[in-house]
């Protein structure tokens, strides 16, 4: 048999697992399944805490689990240093990571305010820079980061306001680290997911009307699966996307060629 | 038989908060004494428009405070 993927035994990160909702969960789900070793960087111990749980419930076994606030360049910085004394080679990095404060989602978008802009964009974009930055130091067998974004960031989709900002500069955030990275053969890309009822998904109001929008509309009249989003993430971190960076690759069951 | 609609939301209470199921009272909020974070409260409603196959609107997720009221609003949505 041939292996297409080639990802068994490969050190993969997932930073911002939340619960067993999260994307980032989906991808380590099946991380595991073709036998990657997987390890997790958490903000809130709420999360590490949700995360054991739900490794225990499915009998896997993380590879390692790191504190990391991507709020902080030290913490960022610290983090990759104690995964890569672990495991020596990192070959894969999955950013699954975005936050918005609340009122600025439900608030006019001409009324976010300075503070709430840049948290957005330091949070959500920000943060992939600086993972890409200190995980570079050991993807010394060149790998593949991923990060997930959302139509909003090229089109204005009710309610996603400062967040859409924040996924527009992210996915050019993508595009700058893939021309650079490319040399130490890294590949980076984006995943934008079609509308996934994960707890960040939920933050966004009307996300209930948005998700029946899409079944009438989309191409494949249906929303798209998690286990999509995931599958395509680990075609992303997998040999079979070896030629592929700076990509935003759709996952969202053809909506976005929609008129 | 049917589990009542308070057996279903008492067994997806004890599972995300992990109290005890003597604990899951009628007047129990969520918040004050079963110990729930905001974004506990948002899994609840998640897990509760799972398992009862339905929606529930960001208005209406405000007002449930306590476990009788999620009964009480999911007994009329499911019913109508």
């Amino acid at each position: 048999m041939v292996d297409l993927l080639k990802l068994s035994g490969k050190n993969i990160v997932i930073m911002g697992v939340a619960n067993e909702r999260s994307i980032g969960w989906g991808v380590a789900k099946a991380l595991f399944s073709v036998g990657a070793n997987v390890i997790f960087t958490y903000r809130k111990d709420r999360s590490r805490d949700k995360l054991e749980k739900a490794l225990a419930k499915n009998e896997f076994t993380a590879k390692q689990i790191v504190q990391c606030d991507v709020n902080s360049d030290e913490s960022i910085e610290q983090a990759f240093k104690t995964i890569g004394e672990e495991v020596g080679v990192i070959h894969g990095v999955v950013h699954s990571i975005a936050f918005a404060h609340q009122q600025d989602l439900h608030n006019p978008f001409v009324e976010t305010t300075r503070e709430g802009y840049a948290f957005a964009q330091d949070s959500s974009a920000y943060s992939l820079v600086a993972a890409a930055r200190e995980a570079r130091h050991y993807m010394t067998e060149g790998g593949a980061i991923i990060t997930m974004s959302y139509l909003g960031a090229e089109r204005v989709l009710e309610g996603y306001n400062v967040m859409g900002v924040a996924k527009a500069a992210l996915e050019a955030s993508v595009r700058y680290l893939a021309s650079e990275l490319g040399e130490q053969n890294i590949r980076v890309n984006a995943i934008s997911a079609g509308a996934v009822r994960t707890l960040s998904a939920k933050g966004v109001p009307s996300f209930n009307t948005i998700l029946s929008q899409i079944e009438e509309r989309a191409p494949l009249k249906r929303n798209v699966k998690p286990e999509e989003v995931s599958d395509m993430t680990v075609a992303m971190l997998s040999n079979l996307s070896s030629g592929v960076t700076g990509e935003v690759i759709y996952v969202d069951a053809g909506y976005h060629i929609m008129g | 038989m049917l589990s009542t609609v308070l057996e279903r939301v008492t067994k997806v209470v004890v599972d995300r908060l992990g109290v005890d199921e003597s604990e899951v009272k009628p007047e129990a909020s969520f918040r004050e004494d079963l110990g729930a974070d905001s974004l506990d409260v948002v899994e609840l409603v998640m897990e509760f428009e799972d398992e009862f196959e339905t929606e529930i609107s960001d208005d209406d997720a405000e007002k449930i405070a306590t476990v009788g009221d999620a009964v009480t609003y999911i007994t009329e949505k499911v019913g109508e």
